[in-house]
């Protein structure tokens, strides 16, 4: 897909594309910084209130909207504003409460595993077979080079599991259950990373599935419900944006060789081929913690989110200069061709 | 995020369950959104008036939030300050004593090339939020109080020496103040210095004078050497008066105060201090601090060794690096650098 690309034209990718980060980033100041201050708040602002409504959860008009804006509010807490604070997208403006090395999130993944398998594991090796756990998430087939077994037959029921209790998938992720059945793990380190994710489900339950039911009083059930629900309805809408990122269409995988001597423009490349993006307006861009942008994300991982927009023209017509495909598409094409994908390689 | 120091009782038990509700964050982090002061835990103040003092130097009073644990008159603190996005901390004294009202006041001078300085002298206005740290400092009176003091203060050395004149009752003693500054209107709390009972203050200009040596002081004040001393100014005047008490032989009656100045610019390489592993090493000005570090042995933190993972970051204690992307030489104290692009632009020490 990239043989008519020569070293010299890699170069020069490479050099527009960090001249264009460059650009970016020494531009950012107050408008970036009260753009995060701004969506925290009206997160948290969000949660309180869906927590609020669910204190009388027994009524149903409550229990709708108070699952609702609680799904909404865990949905940008873990999006726009985790995953993107923790990638260090906002350390350059050193406070301590908005940083990469501090957050932690309303996740039962606990922030320092996921910041290893995601920042470095995922964001390194995109989609190179047998490095990038997040390539089936190590249980999927989801390109012809993986090698068929019989277990990935019920793979779309596994896929729907995965959707559902997603944030589950995520917290084992960096134990690398591969290395564990093959017994290359460090018993004592899995044994560590386990112990930690037990403390942060121990916390996510505590509060989701008793400190508020509790408070609610005898709407103990309808408040747990509701709780359950917010946090499945956020797995299933992480688990589709996440999924759009690097399954559908065209969206290529790579063999291991081709990190040997990889250059700069040729890892720049590589994020572009294995990455997509999703089209719509600025309030889905929100809801998605805008990885609808998923090729500038990946292309520059700890630009502040809010500038993946405006820099996406720019990256697409350098992707027309350099025939390259910039793969973009509305949600309901991408999640299609993700689930058909699960479902034909499902099959040898 | 980051749990509250313990406290018995109740109202421990209360926090404790409340952390409960609001995890992975702590419920100060929504109280914020109503009043940023609440906190207990991050340590906040409200500017609630910006007073001009003298040409280029303004007062800031500050409401402190629940997290303040008061001052003696003499201490410094440090303050926080978002411009353009990004946090500033500088340190700056106190210039008021313990109030009734809990407020607190800096007194600030705008410096030639500080930016942070000039923001807080011309920039600030009331309601912005400041972030502080506890006070802190020994320059400081001492209890009992001894009879005769003399205060040597030279341009904005004045300040912590203005707390504790401030918070010295008139008649409690016999003051002398021996303040330096370029002309008269230039002094800081010039009016009020002129004005405080029971104090002899002798005012040097030192565009028409010249700068005060210690030679001059025993005409200033005579019994100089008997007096229990402070001195605040520029580090020359400092080494000066201190050699001038160890010549009399009364340098334990001399305490003084240095004003930290930022480290400027950085050369190409330098000495890297990696703190926590206590591996020094001369490292290039092209060489990542991560490799130089790993090659003296230490163990570091690291990732995708391409500056895109945040994998590998550590505290700068001190100096300025080098962005190895983009050339850019950047460093502040308590900056989060990402030790794979990074390379020494002078000294660095770095908290790893």
């Amino acid at each position: 897909m990239t043989d008519h690309l020569t070293t010299a034209d890699h170069d020069t990718i490479a050099a527009e594309l960090d001249a264009l980060r460059e650009e970016i980033m020494s531009g950012l100041g107050e408008r970036d910084a009260s753009y995060i201050h701004r969506v925290i708040r009206w997160q948290r602002g969000l949660e309180i209130t869906g927590r609020a409504l669910l204190l009388a959860s027994s009524l149903p008009p409550a229990w709708v909207a108070g699952t609702a804006t609680l799904a909404v509010a865990k949905i940008l807490e873990n999006m726009e504003i985790g995953h993107n604070v923790m990638h260090g997208q906002w350390d350059w403006m050193r406070d301590p409460k908005i940083h990469s090395t501090t957050w932690e999130w309303d996740n039962v993944s606990p922030a320092e595993q996921w910041k290893h398998s995601h920042n470095f594991v995922h964001h390194t090796f995109t989609n190179i077979l047998g490095k990038d756990n997040d390539v089936g998430y190590g249980i999927l087939r989801v390109a012809p080079e993986q090698r068929w077994r019989p277990a990935n037959l019920p793979q779309p029921l596994y896929n729907l599991l995965l959707a559902m209790f997603f944030e589950y998938g995520v917290a084992v992720h960096d134990l690398e259950i591969d290395k564990i059945r093959t017994g290359r793990a460090d018993e004592e380190v899995t044994r560590a990373k386990l112990r930690e994710i037990g403390r942060k489900i121990r916390r996510q339950w505590g509060k989701d599935y008793l400190a508020f039911p509790l408070l609610s009083g005898p709407q103990f059930v309808s408040t747990l419900a509701a709780n359950f629900t917010a946090n499945v309805a956020r797995n299933v809408w992480a688990h589709m944006i996440i999924f759009c990122g690097h399954f559908p269409g065209d969206v290529e995988v790579f063999e291991e060789e081709r990190l040997d001597g990889e250059t700069q423009g040729e890892w720049y490349v590589r994020q572009i081929l294995g990455s997509a993006n999703i089209t719509g307006g600025p309030l889905f861009h929100l809801m998605t913690g805008n990885l609808s942008h998923q090729i500038e994300h990946h292309l520059f991982p700890d630009m502040p989110s809010n500038r993946y927009a405006e820099i996406a023209p720019r990256v697409r017509a350098l992707c027309e200069k350099y025939e390259l495909p910039y793969h973009t598409g509305s949600l309901t094409r991408q999640v299609t061709s993700t689930w058909k994908k699960i479902v034909r390689y499902a099959l040898p | 995020m980051i749990s509250t120091a313990r406290r018995p009782g109740a109202a421990h038990r209360i926090a404790a369950a409340t952390r409960l509700l609001t995890t992975p964050l702590l419920p100060e982090d929504y109280l914020g959104l109503v009043n940023p002061l609440w906190s207990a835990v991050d340590l906040r103040g409200r500017v609630e008036a910006v007073r001009h003092e003298a040409p280029g130097a303004a007062t800031l009073v500050i409401k402190p939030g629940r997290a303040w644990r008061g001052h003696r008159p003499g201490q410094w603190v440090r303050v926080g300050v978002d411009i353009g996005g990004v946090r500033h901390w500088r340190t700056f004294s106190l210039s008021s004593p313990p109030r009734r009202d809990g407020r607190i006041t800096v007194t600030v001078k705008a410096a030639r090339e500080g930016f942070v300085s000039a923001h807080l002298v011309n920039v600030i206005r009331p309601g912005a939020i400041l972030r502080l740290a506890p006070a802190d400092g020994e320059f400081t009176l001492p209890t009992p109080l001894p009879q005769k003091l003399l205060f040597i203060t030279a341009g904005s050395g004045i300040t912590p020496v203005m707390a504790m004149l401030r918070h010295l009752t008139a008649g409690a003693a016999d003051i002398a103040v021996v303040h330096s500054d370029r002309t008269a209107g230039d002094v800081i709390f010039g009016a009020e210095l002129r004005g405080m009972a029971g104090l002899r203050l002798h005012e040097r200009h030192t565009s028409t004078r010249g700068r005060l040596e210690p030679a001059e002081l025993p005409e200033i004040c005579p019994d100089w050497a008997e007096r229990e001393t402070w001195a605040c100014g520029p580090g020359e005047m400092l080494d000066d008066l201190t050699a001038f008490w160890a010549a009399a032989g009364a340098e334990e009656r001399l305490r003084v105060e240095r004003f930290r100045t930022v480290l400027q610019g950085g050369g190409e390489g330098g000495r890297v201090t990696f703190a926590r592993s206590g591996v020094e090493v001369d490292a290039d000005g092209s060489t990542p601090l991560l490799v130089a570090g790993e090659n003296a042995g230490a163990l570091l933190p690291s990732g995708c060794r391409m500056g895109i993972c945040h994998g590998c970051v550590g505290r700068l204690c001190s100096g300025k690096v080098r962005d190895l992307r983009t050339g850019r030489v950047h460093g502040d104290e308590g900056e989060i650098v990402q030790t794979c692009v990074s390379a020494a632009a002078g000294p660095v020490e770095i908290d790893l």
